[in-house]
């Protein structure tokens, strides 16, 4: 495949909001390096999904909604986790399987909650938020809530039934959903083109009757861009929208993966058109952003991981008598 | 006091929990424009309007993971899945989404939702349409099961279940809907004991839902000849009340389970492990079950009623706890 | 210096194999670099280091498996000489570390099941149902015993050590326990003739058709599962109480009681003389090969000493056969409380008119004494009439 050249020209924005999105950037760039070794330590266990090469798609796209809406995400999560305000203090804690974590330990990388926030995990299963998603953005427009619901998913939940099922009902009853597809090329193993008859995925869910939008993913000015119009028409009450944000992940589907599917080569070439480096690039030759600047930031995010490392160190063990706490509401505990 | 049916006291609740709380709605097939498929939705749609009744499209997967969102979101959806055999194409939003959010996010979120499902066979509908699941629904922690057997209950039980923070599954045999009995006008806002609804002192008959019926006319046909049997109403099968099974089969010290669900794996096994393992010592015979057979359920009629629990089977499994 | 371990690579990943280095001792890395290629049960994986430094030493050879978290190199750190280093390692040897995970959640400490409080497990004192079949088996009483099982509840074992004390306490010297027997065969012998009117019947039963189908039948039978006459006879016995309840049943109270089952005690005698009578039960349900199997299995035991006290209680009547030793008939002495002996006597050919022939046949007598306060002569000869006849029906048996 021959890719774009990489994202190039002025950014758009202003500085303090540019800065902003850099920043944001290498705080999951960092943080999703220290979970990698983390996890070859033992540190972090079970399956592991990291962001590393997809920054630009939470980054953007969040940054283009608001802190009322409701974000529906996957397990690989950390990015959105970390952009929406999640502290990366109870991430890590979480990671670490720490009473003091997001979900208290029970949930661990694949399942990040935040009532504060509104991030509804955090899901396992793909496909398994779409619905979700539509159920959310109902119970808004019975209320009479002005916000929408965002639904990140990969281009692989686009093969599951649950996903048909999800669109149609959203289109039909004109439900302030937008629905975000992460397409990196991969369903863990199996490369679109061997998943997907049409792999023109704004075609697939032009099908349903919605409006639909391609963003480079890795470019945080697309993504932005097309998300802020996106998310301007399900905020007036126009329906559903669907947006692409073609993107890559540097890494393993997650932790155990030898990368049996792709090419070295390919990696390579998506590495050359990064949403990190080429960003950076872009405010430094505009003369918005000096190499020392950038070392600065850099520094904090690292200073931002450890501290959340050392939180998590010293965290605490939810008690074993705990066990079966939370599994319904406390105070029916009795039975069964 | 009033006569009604079960279908008529189901729609009942379900109006009642509408007028009462503008956050209640239901979503479901047909529930809406085609009055319901067991037309306990009729009415529904003119009295409260499309929005508060919503017809949906056949995706059980979207439309029950639309409820548990919109539980998730504030409302307090009512979900109709036609019958239960339609669930299995929702279970992955149940089990994996209803029943764990609370858990996953470490007691951050809840989903009051309630599902409401039609269950169990008897009407020669062959066999993807006869299932009974109670007992795979029964083991998941992190959601409530109901089974509400008498026409009281189909009136009074949802009121309780929309009220619980977390999602409650009420199964509602499709034998049940033309009962009729009178109920009195007072409600049971009860969704966690079982009932003795026959007192008797010679063998404990466990049952639930559409099994009920069965069973309390076999206790008759055992009464005519000399064995006194009480009759235990379970209600709740998840969490189960076993305080009150237990009574009654340390009472009477024989017991029979009685349990539409296929016989390997089924509600009844769970109930006897129990009373085996906490009442092992007050039994004076091996405790008996009665389930469906180990078929799927058949078309022609008199195999349909071979393969599932009867009155006659019933009495003989409380006659041979007595040795009789 | 800096350790470099074999990190974990994936959920399952318990230990990896050395396929490469891809750096050697003076290099220096790059926190990033990968390093090393490890074979894990998937595939080949690259390894990377998370920290800047100069390759130092390679612990681990091409192809070997290590546990993860094995240090498999060491890295100088920047500015380190490796003199330095050296020294460090002298002082603090490198170990292995045990194949289990490096990470230690808590012990979890055992969950305590919710287990039944004994208080309201059960009003009964609580005995298996295992224990309450051994202990009729043995004569125990298990409301008198401690339980040592779950929630004391009484176990086979207990039962089992209880009936031992007992013997213990009581068993005597073999010859002391023969003296015994003796004694209470004088009572009871005494008891019955001071205390039941005998009246005493007797009938000649041809046996022909009996002898005849009881040969046929055991020609199908393999040696070990021979059915003997004797079998035969206590079943037409059994059959034949049903035309004579009276017979079959206890005097007690002043009066007859007619018991349940048909419990035939049979007369066995004993290698140091004496004759105990033990139960087989329900002979009138039992099929001749079972009740054959019962008789054999019953004369062993009685003869090595081990019944069971249920069945030295039980009989509802006796039957005592002397045909081996060669008497022509029996009259017995009823064993009280029961109402009724039958006794057989020897088989024999003898002379025998049957439609006006003269002929030589397979006779036995048997003869019946009985309880003439619970029978009067009549129930008597009906019995040993029906006798007579289900004896010539050997199929019907």
């Amino acid at each position: 495949m021959t890719l774009a050249p990489p994202p190039s020209g002025p950014v758009p924005y202003a500085t303090e909001f540019a800065l902003a999105l850099l920043r944001d950037m290498l705080r999951i760039r960092r943080f999703e390096e220290k979970c990698a070794e983390l996890y070859g330590e033992g540190k972090i266990r079970g399956f592991l999904h990291l962001y590393i090469g997809e920054e630009a798609v939470a980054v953007g796209a969040l940054h283009a909604l608001q802190p009322v809406d409701s974000i529906v995400a996957t397990y690989r999560e950390h990015g959105h986790a970390i952009v929406r305000g999640v502290p990366m203090e109870a991430m890590m804690a979480e990671m670490y399987g720490k009473r003091e974590g997001c979900s208290r330990g029970r949930g661990g990388s694949m399942h990040l909650f935040d009532a504060r926030t509104r991030l509804f995990g955090g899901n396992a299963i793909v496909g398994g938020g779409l619905p979700l998603a539509v159920g959310l953005a109902l119970a808004d427009r019975m209320q009479g809530a002005q916000r929408i619901t965002a639904c990140f998913f990969g281009e692989g939940a686009m093969a599951e039934g649950v996903f048909h099922e999800s669109m149609n009902l959203a289109a039909l009853w004109r439900l302030p959903v937008l629905f975000c597809c992460e397409n990196n090329l991969y369903a863990m193993g199996t490369a679109l083109e061997r998943s997907e008859s049409q792999v023109d995925l704004c075609a697939k869910a032009a099908a349903y009757g919605m409006p639909t939008a391609a963003a480079d993913g890795q470019d945080v000015v697309s993504v932005h861009g097309i998300t802020q119009q996106a998310q301007q028409h399900v905020r007036s009450g126009k329906g559903p929208f669907f947006v692409e944000y073609k993107t890559y992940r540097y890494r393993a589907h997650s932790m155990f993966d030898a990368e049996l599917y792709r090419d070295k080569r390919e990696v390579e070439e998506w590495k050359a058109r990064g949403p990190l480096h080429t960003f950076s690039a872009r405010l430094k030759a505009e003369g918005r952003l000096t190499e020392e600047a950038f070392l600065a930031l850099d520094r904090e995010a690292l200073a931002e991981v450890d501290r959340a490392v050392a939180f998590a160190e010293s965290g605490t063990w939810e008690p074993v008598e705990d066990l079966t706490r939370d599994v319904v509401a406390e105070k029916e505990m009795e039975g069964t | 006091m009033g006569r009604l049916s079960y279908r008529e006291g189901m729609r009942q609740a379900l109006r009642e929990a509408l007028a009462a709380d503008p956050r209640v709605f239901l979503m479901g097939e047909d529930i809406g424009r085609y009055g319901g498929t067991y037309a306990v939705t009729k009415g529904l749609l003119e009295e409260f309007g499309p929005e508060r009744v919503r017809d949906t499209p056949l995706s059980e997967l979207a439309f029950v993971g639309a409820g548990v969102g919109a539980a998730l979101g504030g409302m307090r959806p009512i979900v109709e899945v036609m019958t239960v055999n339609f669930s299995l194409l929702a279970l992955d939003q149940i089990v994996n989404n209803a029943a764990l959010y609370r858990h996953m996010s470490g007691g951050q979120f809840s989903v009051p939702l309630v599902i409401r499902m039609t269950t169990g066979a008897g009407r020669q509908v062959a066999a993807q349409h006869s299932h009974s699941f109670e007992n795979w629904y029964a083991s998941i922690p992190g959601i409530k099961v109901l089974a509400p057997g008498t026409v009281q209950d189909a009136r009074d039980m949802l009121a309780p279940a929309l009220a619980d923070p977390d999602p409650v599954v009420i199964f509602e045999h499709a034998q049940l809907y033309n009962m009729e009995s009178d109920v009195p006008d007072a409600r049971n806002a009860d969704i966690g004991s079982a009932a003795v609804r026959r007192e008797g002192k010679m063998v404990s008959l466990i049952t639930y839902g559409g099994s009920l019926p069965k069973t309390l006319e076999a206790a008759t046909q055992l009464a005519g000849e000399g064995i006194d049997a009480e009759v235990v109403d379970l209600r709740v099968l998840r969490p189960l009340d076993m305080a009150t099974v237990l009574a009654s089969v340390r009472k009477c010290r024989r017991a029979v389970v009685v349990d539409e669900t296929w016989r390997t794996g089924s509600l009844a096994a769970e109930i006897i492990a129990r009373i085996a393992e906490e009442a092992f010592y007050d039994l004076d015979a091996p405790p008996g079950r009665v389930c469906s057979e180990e078929v799927p359920i058949p078309y022609a009629r008199h195999l349909e009623e071979a393969a599932l629990p009867q009155p006659a089977k019933i009495a003989a499994a409380a006659k041979a706890a007595l040795g009789r | 210096m800096i350790e470099f371990k074999l990190p974990s690579l994936g959920a399952d990943m318990d230990q990896g194999k050395l396929v490469q280095w891809k750096v050697k001792p003076g290099d220096a890395v790059k926190r990033g670099q990968v390093v090393a290629v490890v074979d894990t049960s998937k595939a080949a994986v690259e390894v990377e280091i998370w920290q800047d430094g100069t390759m130092f030493e390679q612990l681990v050879p091409i192809g070997e498996a290590v546990p993860v978290g094995t240090v498999i190199a060491t890295l100088l750190a920047p500015g380190e000489t490796p003199e330095q280093a050296a020294r460090q390692k002298r002082a603090a040897p490198l170990a292995r570390p045990a194949p289990a995970a490096p990470v230690s959640a808590p012990v979890a400490p055992p969950i305590s099941v919710a287990a039944p409080a004994a208080a309201t497990l059960t009003q009964r004192k609580p005995v298996s149902p295992a224990a309450r079949q051994r202990a009729r088996e043995l004569n125990v009483d298990v409301e008198k015993l401690v339980g040592s099982g779950p929630h004391g509840a009484v176990t086979v074992e207990d039962v089992q050590k209880a009936a031992a004390a007992v013997h213990v306490a009581a068993a005597p010297a073999p010859t002391d326990r023969y003296a015994e027997m003796r004694k209470a065969i004088a009572a009871a012998m005494s008891r019955s003739k001071r205390e039941i009117p005998h009246y005493y019947l007797s009938e000649t039963i041809p046996m022909q058709r009996a002898a005849e189908w009881l040969a046929r039948e055991n020609e199908k039978r393999p040696v070990t599962g021979r059915i003997l006459m004797g079998a035969l006879q206590l079943k037409a016995v059994a059959l034949s109480l049903a035309k004579a309840p009276e017979l079959n049943g206890f005097w007690l109270g002043g009066k007859f009681q007619a018991a349940t089952g048909v419990h035939i005690g049979v007369a066995i005698s004993i290698r140091q003389g004496g004759l105990i009578p033990p139960a087989i039960h329900d002979v009138d349900k039992l099929s001749l090969p079972e009740l054959m199997r019962r008789l054999s299995d019953l004369v062993s035991r009685a003869r090595a000493g081990s019944l069971r006290s249920s069945e030295m209680s039980d009989p509802t009547i006796t039957v005592t056969n002397l045909g081996e030793t060669g008497v022509e008939a029996v009259f017995g002495v009823i064993y009280p409380p029961q109402v009724a002996l039958v006794g057989f006597g020897r088989l024999q050919t003898r002379p025998w008119s049957e439609n006006g022939r003269l002929l030589g046949l397979p006779l036995v007598t048997a003869s019946l004494s009985a309880d003439h306060r619970a029978s009067d002569g009549i129930r008597g000869a009906r019995f040993l009439a029906e006798l007579r006849e289900r004896l010539q029906h050997p199929e019907e048996l």
